[in-house]
């Protein structure tokens, strides 16, 4: 699904991944971890096509493809997406004209015709329950005056909508209550199948409690330092990440 | 021979060729002696500081065609919001066009300024409101002295005028530069309410300048919403000066949708003549090229517990240019005036620049008065936001800018019309969004 070779990326000339190696298989939930500044949210917005972010070095390829050099928008249509750490807040466009428009740009990249607004609303009202979103909830703008936990179901709703072969949830869990962070598992879960992969991005174990990871990788100073399956991610909840970073720097 | 020497020398021609009622002429006289005095604006003027004349003055503009022209409907009908029922009054090069208006007497007069300057049955209001609410500036004088043909609309008391007006004045590229100096008189009575349209269109691009003078009159309690659509050629320039008088617990709004044209000055002045009055000035800008648009306003708050609402947008591309300068003067004795003033702007190119100034005379000490202009670019993290969604730059862009617009377009009161406005939006930007906002 996606393998990233030697990746190595700056933003404005200052390196941020130094040599990033990482394979995701169809069907696999991996989780990254690290402390602050580790370069978790970049790698997570270099996947994703954020122009701000050069690749001095290496190759990110989906299912075989480098697509380094794609638009963000050609990789979402490739079925890459990225839930925001920080949603932005668009006035004036709601979330399901939003919605709308993502789907049907993706159909249109593809060579399809506008989804049938009937069938819009019923994938919309099916994918709304999933993440227990109210009605009135969609007709709002999008994020705008959104509670913390609102905005992430947002995304998760957003998520279920486009049916994303790669998902990258770039620290879902932060500003979310615990009935909140249920919701959110639950619906990724659901989502789950042997044909996509996930990429949880997080600071804290917690949300690994409901999204359980096959493989958990350790992020520090640009590059993934160390790799085990989800019971380095209970020790590193327990012991923090110093020792892991004496052992780099040993 | 200048402009200015051509129209004065114009003047004795013109006057011998309409129906003059004595009044009338004496006003028009007059105007014209104000004209000579003041001549064109230039930058010298402060209220021209950042619009020159000059390209568009430098035209052997035709000053009063006497042709008459004729279109048919149907090249015309997409100039017009086709899809509802309205009255109509409609001009090819200045001239009255029977064939494609819609007017009546009704109960209501919506008909001819030229029939209302004559005719004995209008002569009352004519002294009533004639000139009575524009300013003595050398353009608005011009237009005084040439004023002959436009609109007039007279609603009596406690009348609701289901059908919304439009006002249309083409030109058809007859004469190889044409100036037009349309006049409209607009008097609403106690309790009435009313919509209107108005819109100015040149179909070729030979060089078209248009000089217009608007006075709205709304009486006690009377409603007025006021749309003007400036999506011209790039040869068309238009100076429009809007003057409204309220009277106590009226409304009125005028909205300004200025997509297109060479040169675009709006002058909107509001004035505000009794208590419990609400003056809504609402416009969006979205211009590129070598565009310009100038929005120069006035809400002058001269009684207490009244309110006015100024919001402007401008989205300004390429090599275009902006302005906005708004005036709020609040006169001592009007308390509780709650006056707010917004003008937010997104530069989209290096080249293009926008000059906003807000102006703020306040004399009274119990008011809540507040102003805002911004100036930025299309948010990047919410550019990348769209895009990771699948969502296309240029459609990003898009939405971005109908989410900004927003506000403006929100407070259209005819959906007719809003939808209107966001399909030329749309295709401006180049772009199907595929729904309403």
């Amino acid at each position: 699904m996606l393998k990233i070779n030697d990746l190595h990326a700056s933003v404005e000339d200052k390196a941020i991944l130094r040599g990033i190696n990482l394979e995701v298989k169809p069907g696999e939930v991996h989780a990254i971890m690290g402390p602050n500044g580790s370069g978790k949210s970049t790698l997570a917005s270099v996947i994703a096509g954020k122009e701000e972010y050069e690749v001095d070095k290496g190759e990110i390829l989906l299912e075989g493809e480098d697509i380094d050099e794609l638009a963000a928008e050609e990789r979402a249509h490739k079925g890459v997406f990225l839930s925001f750490q920080y949603p932005v807040e668009i006035p004036g466009v709601s979330v399901t004209n939003f919605m709308k428009t993502a789907i049907n740009e993706t159909r249109k990249a593809k060579g399809l015709d506008d989804m049938p607004a009937k069938d819009m609303l019923k994938l919309i009202r099916e994918k709304s329950e999933l993440l227990e979103i109210d009605r009135k909830f969609l007709s709002r703008s999008l994020n705008e005056g959104f509670s913390g936990g609102e905005k992430k179901r947002n995304e998760i709703f957003q998520m279920a909508m486009l049916e994303p072969k790669l998902a990258i949830l770039d620290e879902t869990d932060s500003g979310l209550d615990i009935d909140a962070l249920r919701i959110v598992a639950n619906g990724v879960n659901k989502l789950k199948s042997k044909d996509n992969a996930v990429i949880v991005i997080t600071h804290y174990q917690r949300l690994l409690d409901y999204i359980v990871p096959d493989f958990v990788h350790v992020l520090y100073d640009g590059r993934i330092v160390k790799s085990g399956t989800k019971e380095l991610a209970h020790e590193l909840e327990e012991k923090g990440y110093d020792w892991i970073k004496e052992e780099v720097n040993a | 021979m200048d402009l200015k020497d051509k129209l004065v020398s114009s003047f004795m021609a013109f006057e011998n060729t309409v129906d003059v009622d004595a009044a009338v002429h004496d006003v028009r006289s007059e105007a014209l002696k104000s004209f000579e005095d003041k001549g064109f604006p230039s930058k010298r003027d402060e209220a021209w500081k950042y619009t020159s004349l000059n390209s568009v003055l430098k035209h052997d503009y035709s000053v009063f065609p006497k042709q008459e022209n004729a279109l048919e409907y149907s090249d015309v009908k997409k100039y017009f919001i086709h899809d509802i029922d309205s009255y109509k009054i409609v001009f090819i090069d200045g001239k009255y066009s029977s064939h494609l208006s819609q007017t009546t007497h009704d109960g209501i007069d919506v008909c001819l300024m030229s029939s209302a300057l004559s005719k004995p049955k209008y002569q009352l209001i004519i002294e009533n409101y004639f000139n009575k609410a524009a300013t003595k500036d050398g353009l608005s004088s011009l237009n005084t002295a040439f004023s002959q043909e436009g609109a007039y609309v007279h609603i009596p008391k406690n009348k609701i005028v289901e059908k919304p007006i439009q006002i249309i004045h083409f030109s058809t590229g007859n004469e190889s530069a044409l100036m037009l100096q349309p006049r409209n008189l607009i008097v609403v009575d106690e309790n009435s309410h009313v919509q209107i349209m108005e819109r100015h269109q040149s179909l070729t691009d030979n060089p078209v300048l248009t000089n217009s003078v608007t006075e709205i009159f709304t009486n006690k309690r009377a409603i007025v919403d006021y749309y003007k659509l400036q999506n011209d050629k790039p040869t068309a320039s238009l100076i429009d000066h809007t003057f409204i008088k309220q009277k106590r617990e009226s409304h009125a709004s005028v909205h300004t949708f200025s997509f297109g044209g060479q040169l675009t000055r709006n002058n909107l002045n509001f004035y505000q003549e009794g208590e419990r009055i609400d003056s809504t000035l609402k416009g969006v800008t979205i211009i590129g090229e070598k565009q310009h648009v100038d929005h120069n306003t006035l809400v002058h708050h001269i009684e207490p517990n009244c309110e006015s609402h100024q919001d402007y947008k401008g989205i300004f591309s390429d090599k275009s240019t902006g302005v906005f300068n708004g005036k709020v003067v609040v006169d001592k004795i009007a308390q509780k005036t709650n006056a707010f003033q917004a003008n937010n702007n997104i530069l989209l190119s290096d080249k293009a620049s926008i000059n906003t100034k807000p102006q703020l005379e306040i004399f009274a000490d119990d008011v809540k008065c507040s102003h805002g202009c911004t100036i930025g670019q299309l948010d990047d993290s919410a550019m990348f936001y769209m895009r990771s969604r699948g969502i296309p730059e240029k459609e990003a862009k898009a939405l971005l800018m109908f989410a900004f617009s927003n506000n403006v377009l929100d407070s259209v009161k005819i959906p007719e019309i809003k939808q209107r406005i966001t399909k030329i939006i749309a295709t401006k930007l180049g772009v199907d969004i595929g729904f309403d906002l």
